[in-house]
Formats: C-alpha cells, sequence, structure tokens
C-alpha cells in the first residue's frame, strides 16, 4: 500500500510486535472462517420459541379492528400481543425523538408497520398464525413528498408533535429545518460570470447488510431479560428497550451477538423490544430472524433527495456562492433524520472555499419507509449534488474539472459555511492530484486471441456486446465527511482495561461496549493495547452493558472515541503499573525515580532502552484495572436560523476516479475501475484501512447505477423488498478498486488518526455518474442510473 | 418426517422435519450447524452454500428431503474436505472415511476454544483471513465453499474466471478487491505446494 505524509510520533511500546501501524489480522478470523463464530441469527436455547411480526399491508390506514382469536388458537402458539398488551406506559421508542409505536397504536403509518407478534415452537407456526391475526383496516390518503406534506390540507402524518424541533418547523410534516446562511449570496452573485443551476434526485438506497435482523431474548429469574442481539449501539437499544418492558435498566443484560455488517441499519430498534416482550410474556426464550423480505422492512433507509443548487463562478473558475435547497424524505418516522438534516446542510457546499452560501435542508414526515442512518449520513447525497455542479461548472467555463475543483479546494484554516475553521489537514487538492495520477486501466481490455471475453463488457455473460456501442468515460469526484457525532452530543466512549499475569505472561484484557460489526475495532482495540501497554496477549472482552457505554459504531467514530478510551484507559493501567514497580522495586535501580518509563516487549524500559524489570515481577499476583469514560473536544449546536456554530469534530477526505464503459444502444454499464485516494491521518491497520475504503466505494458504486428501494408514488408501497429486485454489486459488477492511502495527521486525534468508513463512500457515486456523463454526454440528474436514462426510453 | 444424509462425512439423521423446511435450516436448527448462513433464504446471495454430492448448491433452496441419502459438505467440514482431497480421495465431495491408523493416532485439534485458534484451516480458508478477506463475515462460509470448489475445478483461475465462479455470492463491506487476493493467493499456494 502506498503511503504518505508526516508520521504520528509514537513513543510509547513502538517496540511490541502487533501494535499500531501493523497489518495485524483480525482476532475473530478463524471462528470466521470455521462457521464457528456465533451471528445473532445462529443463537439457540433449550426450549426457545421462534417470534413474527406482522406487518401492515398498507401505508397509511387507521386500524378498525385486530381479530387475534384465530391466531392464538393454533396449536403451537404460545402469545400473540397487540399494542393493546404492551405492559408499560411507555409505548414508544426512537434514536432522538420517541415516536416510533413499539406495535401500532390506532394507526399505521408505513407499509410494512409492526402490528402484532407471535410467539410459536417453530418459526412455520409463527408466520402462519401471524397470518390468521384479521387486521382490518381504513386506508387515509398518502403523504410521498414534499408537495404533498406540505399542502395546507395536508393530513399530518403526526397529530400532536411535542417534540424539540416541533416548534421551529414551517410544518408539521416537517422533522427538522436547518438553514446555513454566510455571507451575501445576492451580492456574490452579482459578482459570478457564470452560474449553473441543477435540480437532483437520489433514490432510496438499502444497507443491505448480510446478516438479518435477529436475536434470541431470555427470561431470567429477577423478571429480567437478557438479550442476545445484533446492533451499532448496546446502551442506545437499553435505553429504548427498558421503558418498554417496564423494566430498570439494570434488569434489561445485553449482550452483542456476532454481527452481520450494519452500513447504518442498525443504529435504530427492529426486533429488540418484540423478542424481549414475547419472552417476558412467554417465561420461554424467544429468537426472532427476519427474513430478506421482512429485513426490507425492518430498518432504516438511506434519506432519498430532492437538491436544488446555484453555483457561481468568476471566469477564472472561483466560486462566488453556493444556493442550495435539499429536501430529505424521512418517511414515518424521525429516527436519525434531524442530524442527516444537520450534515447534509453544514456539509452541503463539498470540501470547497466559498465565503458567501444560503443552504436549506428539511427532512419530511411522509408515509415512505422510514428513512435515518447509514454510511454516509447525508453527507453522500450533498456531495452527489455538489460535485454534479462542479463538473457543470467546469463545461461551462470550458476547465478541466479537475483544476476547477483544486482551484476551489478547501484547505486547513478554511471556513466551512457554519463558520468553523477546518483546524487539521484537508489535503483535498492532493487527493484530487493522487489520484488523477494513478495509472489508467487500458482501453479494449476485453480483446484477447480468442476475440472477445464478455466478461469483461457491459452486459457480461448475456453476452449482448463483442465492443460494438461501447465508449468510456472518465470522471472525478471528492467529498467531505464530518466524523464523530456533531451539533452539541456528548460523545463519549467508555474502556475497561485489566492488566494481570496469566500461565506466566503479562495481559491485559479490554472490556468495551463497542458493537463489532465487521468494521475491524476489535483488531485496532487489541494492536493499541498492545501498543501502550508493551503486552503481547490481549483478550478482548466480549461487547454487553456491564461496562459504559462505548456509543455508536456509526460516524466512522468508533477507532477515534473507542479506540481513545481505550489509549486513556492504557495510559492509566500504565501509570499504576508503574507505581507499582516503584513501589517493588524501586530501591532497586535509580531510574524508577528518576527516567521517563516505558512499557515494551513484556518489560519496563526506560526511554533509553535499559530494562528495569518484567511485567511479570512488576504485577505478581496483582490484577490493574480502570474504567474511563473519554470524549473528544467539544461541539455545538448549529443556530437555528443561521446555522452557524463549531458543530463538528472531524473531517475525512476521500476522492475517487471512475472509469467506465457503456454500451450506449443498450444502457448497459460496466465499471472498469474506480480508483481512491484517502486521507487517513493515520493508518492504524493498514490491510483495514484499505477494506474499508474499498467497502465504502463500493456501496457508493451500488447506488450509482443498481440500487434503489422502489415505493409505488400512489400507494406508498414498496415494490422491491428482495435480492431479486433490489440489486446490489456481485463480484461481477465490482471492479478492480486501487487504493492509495494519505496520512496527515489530525494533532487533535488519537495517533493523529481520523475516522475512515464513510468518506469513501460519498465520492464514488458523483464520480461513476461524471464518468458516464462524460461517456454518453447525457445530464444525468438522478441516482441510481438505469439503462433506460442512457437510451432515452425512460 | 425422518431425514438421512451425511455431513461432512459423518451419518447424520433429523427427526420430527416438517417438510417444508430446508437442508439449510435442518443444518443449523436441527443439526447444530450454523456456518452456512441465512442472509436471504431465495437463492440470491450464495451465503447458504454447501456441497451436496460435490456440486455447489444454496442450501436454502433445497428442501430437506432432497437431500435424504446423500452427501453433504458445509463449511464446517471444509478442512477436512481439502486435506482428504490433498490424500487423493473423496473425488464426488464426499469422504474416504478415517483409517484404523488414523483414529489410533487422533489427538484434539488443540483449536483454542475461544478463538479458533490452532486447528487447521483449509487453503482457502487460511488465505481468506491472511488476505483481509474477512470483514463481517457472513459471506464468508459461502464464499469459501464456492471458491474451494472453484479451485478444484480450476487450480489456476484467471481473475474473470474468479469473478464469474463467485458471481453467486453477495459480499457487503469488502467491495470483493480482498476476496479475489484471497482466492489467487489461495491458488498460488496451492500450485507452489504450501
Amino acid at each position: 500500500m502506498p503511503t504518505n505524509g508526516v508520521p504520528t510520533k509514537i513513543t510509547q511500546g513502538s517496540g511490541t510486535k502487533g501494535g499500531i501501524g501493523e497489518s495485524t489480522l483480525r482476532p475473530d478470523g478463524t471462528l470466521k472462517v470455521t462457521g464457528e463464530f456465533a451471528y445473532s441469527s445462529d443463537m439457540w436455547h433449550e426450549d426457545m420459541l421462534w417470534g413474527q411480526i406482522l406487518r401492515s399491508t398498507v401505508a397509511h390506514a387507521e386500524i378498525v379492528s385486530i381479530d387475534t382469536a384465530e391466531a392464538l388458537a393454533t396449536p403451537g402458539v404460545y402469545a400473540v400481543m397487540t399494542y393493546d398488551d404492551l405492559p408499560a406506559e411507555v409505548k414508544h421508542y426512537g434514536l432522538e425523538i420517541r415516536d416510533t409505536p413499539v406495535l401500532a397504536h390506532g394507526k399505521v403509518r408505513h407499509h410494512g408497520e409492526p402490528v402484532a407478534i407471535v410467539a410459536a415452537d417453530h418459526p412455520e407456526t409463527a408466520r402462519r398464525a401471524a397470518a390468521k391475526i384479521r387486521v382490518e383496516y381504513r386506508e387515509l390518503p398518502v403523504i410521498t413528498d414534499e408537495a404533498s406534506a406540505t399542502a395546507p390540507d395536508a393530513v399530518l402524518v403526526h397529530e400532536h408533535r411535542d417534540d424539540h424541533h416541533a416548534g421551529h418547523v414551517p410544518h408539521p410534516n416537517i422533522v427538522h429545518r436547518q438553514p446555513i446562511v454566510r455571507g451575501d449570496v445576492a451580492a456574490a452573485r452579482g459578482r459570478a460570470d457564470v452560474i449553473v443551476e441543477g435540480e437532483y434526485t437520489f433514490g432510496m438506497q438499502d444497507q443491505a447488510f448480510l446478516g438479518p435482523e435477529s436475536g434470541l431474548a431470555v427470561p431470567e429469574e429477577d423478571g429480567g431479560v437478557h438479550l442476545y442481539i445484533a446492533t451499532q449501539w448496546l446502551h442506545s437499544d437499553l435505553r429504548q428497550i427498558a421503558p418498554v418492558l417496564g423494566l430498570p435498566e439494570d434488569k434489561v443484560r445485553m449482550t452483542l451477538a456476532g454481527v452481520g455488517g450494519a452500513f447504518g441499519g442498525r443504529e435504530d430498534l427492529s426486533m429488540q423490544i418484540h423478542a424481549c416482550l414475547l419472552a417476558l410474556r412467554t417465561g420461554k426464550p424467544v429468537k426472532i430472524v427476519y427474513n430478506r423480505f421482512e429485513s426490507f422492512f425492518g430498518h432504516v433507509h438511506r434519506h432519498p433527495a430532492k437538491l436544488y443548487y446555484e453555483h457561481g463562478a468568476t471566469a477564472d473558475g472561483k466560486l462566488t456562492h453556493v444556493k442550495a435547497r435539499i429536501v430529505l424524505d424521512g418517511g414515518a418516522y424521525a429516527s436519525a433524520s434531524p442530524a442527516v438534516v444537520g450534515n447534509a446542510s453544514s456539509l452541503g457546499v463539498g470540501p470547497y472555499a466559498v465565503d458567501d452560501v444560503d443552504i436549506e435542508a428539511i427532512a419530511l414526515y411522509t408515509n415512505n419507509p422510514p428513512c435515518g442512518a447509514m454510511r454516509g449520513f447525508g453527507a453522500v447525497q450533498a456531495c452527489f449534488a455538489y460535485e454534479a455542479q462542479m463538473d457543470k461548472l467546469a463545461a461551462r467555463l470550458g476547465m478541466d474539472p479537475v483544476e476547477l475543483r483544486q482551484r476551489n479546494a478547501m484547505e486547513q484554516g478554511t471556513l466551512l459555511p457554519t463558520g468553523q475553521p477546518v483546524d487539521s489537514p484537508a489535503p483535498v487538492a492532493e487527493l484530487l492530484r493522487r489520484v488523477k495520477a494513478m495509472p489508467m486501466p487500458p482501453e479494449r481490455q476485453w480483446e484477447s486471441s480468442e476475440g472477445a471475453d464478455v466478461r469483461q463488457l457491459p452486459g457480461g455473460l448475456s453476452n449482448t456486446t463483442h465492443g460494438e456501442g461501447v465508449v468510456r468515460g472518465v470522471g472525478y469526484a471528492v467529498g467531505i465527511k464530518n466524523v464523530g457525532f456533531s451539533e452539541g452530543f456528548d460523545d463519549y466512549s467508555t474502556a475497561r482495561v485489566r492488566m494481570e499475569v496469566v500461565g506466566g505472561e503479562p495481559v491485559a484484557t479490554v472490556h468495551t461496549a463497542m458493537a463489532e460489526v465487521g468494521q475491524g475495532g476489535v483488531t485496532v482495540h487489541a494492536q493499541i493495547a498492545r501498543t501502550e501497554l508493551g503486552v503481547t496477549q490481549v483478550t478482548i472482552h466480549p461487547a454487553d452493558t456491564r461496562v459504559g457505554s462505548a456509543g455508536s459504531t456509526s460516524a466512522s467514530r468508533q477507532t477515534y472515541v473507542t479506540g481513545g478510551a481505550i489509549k486513556h484507559a492504557c495510559e492509566l493501567v500504565r501509570e499504576k503499573v508503574l507505581e507499582l514497580g516503584r513501589r517493588k522495586l524501586g530501591s532497586y535501580h535509580p531510574a524508577w525515580a528518576h527516567a521517563e518509563l516505558l512499557l515494551e516487549g513484556g518489560k519496563v524500559v526506560t526511554d533509553g532502552g535499559e530494562v528495569l524489570a518484567d511485567l511479570v515481577d512488576v504485577l505478581g499476583d496483582e490484577a490493574v484495572e480502570v474504567e474511563e469514560e473519554w470524549r473528544h473536544r467539544p461541539t455545538e449546536p448549529f443556530d437555528l436560523r443561521t446555522g452557524q456554530g463549531n458543530g463538528h469534530v472531524q473531517y475525512s477526505f476521500a476522492a475517487h476516479r471512475a472509469v467506465v464503459e457503456v454500451d450506449t444502444e443498450l444502457g448497459l454499464v460496466k465499471v472498469i475501475e474506480l480508483a481512491c485516494a484517502q486521507d487517513v491521518g493515520k493508518a492504524l491497520n493498514p490491510l483495514s484501512v484499505v477494506g474499508q475504503i474499498q467497502g465504502g466505494t463500493t456501496q457508493g458504486l451500488g447506488v450509482a447505477v443498481m440500487e434503489e428501494i422502489l415505493v409505488d408514488p400512489t400507494t406508498a408501497k414498496v415494490r422491491n423488498p428482495s435480492f431479486t429486485d433490489y440489486l446490489i454489486p456481485t463480484i461481477l459488477d465490482t471492479p478492480t478498486i486501487p487504493v492509495d492511502v494519505l496520512e496527515l495527521a489530525d494533532d487533535h486525534a488519537p495517533y493523529g488518526l481520523r475516522g475512515i468508513g464513510e468518506a469513501p463512500t460519498l465520492s464514488s457515486t458523483p464520480a461513476v455518474l461524471a464518468a458516464i456523463r462524460a461517456a454518453t454526454g447525457l445530464e444525468l440528474n438522478r441516482t441510481p442510473v438505469r439503462p433506460e436514462h442512457l437510451t432515452g426510453t425512460a | 418426517m425422518r431425514v438421512h444424509f451425511t455431513v461432512n462425512g459423518r451419518p447424520q439423521q433429523a427427526d420430527d422435519v416438517w417438510e417444508g423446511e430446508s437442508l439449510l435450516y435442518v443444518l443449523r436448527e436441527r443439526l447444530g450447524l450454523p456456518g452456512s448462513k441465512n442472509a436471504c433464504e431465495q437463492g440470491e446471495c450464495g451465503s447458504c452454500t454447501v456441497r451436496l454430492d460435490g456440486v455447489p448448491v444454496c442450501s436454502c433452496l433445497v428442501a430437506a428431503g432432497q437431500a435424504e441419502g446423500r452427501e453433504v459438505v458445509t463449511v464446517e467440514g471444509l478442512a477436512d474436505h481439502a486435506r482428504q482431497r490433498a490424500r487423493g480421495c473423496g473425488e464426488s465431495g464426499g469422504s474416504c472415511g478415517t483409517s484404523l491408523d488414523e483414529a489410533k493416532a487422533w489427538k484434539p485439534d488443540g483449536a483454542d476454544s475461544q478463538t479458533g485458534e490452532g486447528g487447521e484451516l483449509s487453503p482457502v480458508q487460511q488465505a481468506f483471513i491472511d488476505a483481509g478477506a474477512v470483514q463481517c463475515g457472513f459471506c464468508t462460509p459461502g464464499l469459501l465453499v464456492a471458491a474451494d470448489e472453484t479451485l478444484e475445478r480450476n487450480p489456476n483461475p484467471s481473475d474473470a474466471d474468479i469473478r464469474e465462479a463467485l458471481s453467486g455470492n453477495l459480499c457487503r463491506c469488502t467491495g470483493y478487491e480482498k476476496i479475489m487476493d484471497a482466492v489467487r493467493l489461495a491458488a498460488a499456494r496451492q500450485s507452489e505446494g504450501v
């Protein structure tokens, strides 16, 4: 992997094998390749029952009646529950706004909303019993877009809002509105030699993690429940689950089961409360596993968006102003919509320096599927639009699109439209330079001595072309993503680190509630402990709620925040170990009192390299343990009228170059290569860093050319809830993804690292779109692009 | 109904199987072999791929009754399968059993019960770990069974061959690059006899 930049200063433990900066292998790798790793859907318990959810068949309706008698009479059925059976006063949940009913009450607001739950001794029995529940609906008009949501006589999706956004939104069907106003756009417009406008549409993307929503709830003797669950944030789940069960939080124990991917889709609750309710009702363990069809209804999606942009520039290509309006469809429940609005607006001009900005972002309440967190979180939709605008501007100015971007690229010190200075390296121009400098894939790669290899052509094995009508195009894009929770959120993590001698060797145990969802947090946590404590053996304790919150595995934040918490706890453990050493052995050597001491290779050493003691002797039979919370720098909310405020913690930048080949006759696209350059601050595990960049890039590719949840605009019903109809990239759709990693340290962050997981998802999509535009000459204002958009038959 | 078949070389029997149950369900829920995964249960994702009489199939699309009397290899048996193939037996994907000498020489494989480390892996399993092809790992069992079968048929596949062979296996985490690396690595090690 090519790396470059300023190396981060590492003094402590740099001589210990398997520390940060090495591509150590995953601690769960062996279990995952042998099939022994226990995912949430693999949980099993003697005498367990299977839970099933009955979901609404319509998007918006009053519930006239629910008849569960026949379902309850089915042999093998142990329980059927509806809203009326909920045990506590609290009957709703939600990440920020508690607006989501555990089971529908009087009304359903979107297709697939949970109405009733069943527990039975076989999953098929549970499914058939659920199908016997008779629900009578009286359908209501559906709200599906901005026009229907904000019409004067619009039906309100939520009638009696009392949430903290209700007071400042212009209409009750708007969840949240955030303007960002800086400078004077009207005056700046006067200085513009060129103005380009555009209206863009971003389709609804699904996280499509492969491990279905699932878990096992086991009732406990004290009246509590133990939930084994795949989630992104155990403590956030706990805070939402316990009140609905009518239990104190200490009676709801949660252990992270194996998580088969997340990408934002597990930030909200899915089957957690339902499984617990059925377990407490029946007194038996209850397992719930969604199938793929249900999974499409069981989690929020990426907000589809309409984006209206105006960019102005002088003749030499300097941006004069950006004006934008971003309308995100939040669907029936709030989920993470307010924070998505904050990101889309504050990052709405992209990684560019512009003084005069006027942005408005809103999220709607509609009867479409609820939307919330997905990798890139609001910044993705904006990037698709502002990068299309930059290309449009370059074309109008007759400039090279990369040069135009570089001429306006933000740098360290540039002010965001929120007035916040970017106070760490912002190598936007450099990333573009690097990605452009990467060697181009050869032309006509499909040609071989035996004729065309159709597998490398658009249409692939469908054998639709041997090169006729195939045109190549190249496109570029760059993006900016915030890292960590913004807008004043108390974004902390907790780590418990213990050091003791086990089997004659010093061993560190790291216990956090961090959700490992595949990203490799467990790998880097062990690396941090090795680096800080100078030990080889590190045990990663299973994540559960017996330790304090780690915050969410989202917002590219876990290596930064939980990694930071582990580093901090290790430093405290190290001090205690050295104190112990001074007490026990200090009289043997003056260096104990006077020298800078390090832990390295299982020993206490001076900074001059002299070995003072073995950790085994220092520790003896004592264990040293610390549990501490750790926070990054505080942020502040955006002003509700102007959007000004130091709302973000850190930024992550990536640039892409896409090379595509398009069969212009059939509208089929083959992405040939998708090169990425990204600044990661410090690559704690280079192998994992590249894996994250390639994975994020591919999700961006998916929403460029194939991925979209189709919602019928007249009924608000989901039309393609399956992997047959909702396509994600296969290995044949995915090109080679060369990666160039830049390491410019952020001095505010542990080891100088940057959160990396999301940035590559941003610029991938607009780069592919730009390449298709270059190949076809078409305007293409929506993503994903489908064949009919390229052939003019849409 | 009662179903008998051989799984990873051992005869198995499942009782009280409802006729609608898939082979995947019986493996996962009745035989204690949850390694084969349930990502879509409609034959689109390949996470449940097993060998049925040597042929890779989506076990979610095979009715349990269809497996009656047949030989199944799952990810849990992949290491043994590869070992026996290396010895030149079980061409059809089945097993040639354990010789008396081998049985006498049997020792626990020394695998750590927490991390699984210490047990012997098949070349393709080891390559997936070494190349960084595992992230969340949910696609991994199916990909391993498919990749192992690919290399059995074609020890020196081109990149286009690998992509074609694995096109029925979805992965959402990796962007497939490290999976390509892993299969190339396994092929290279195999040809070097490592």
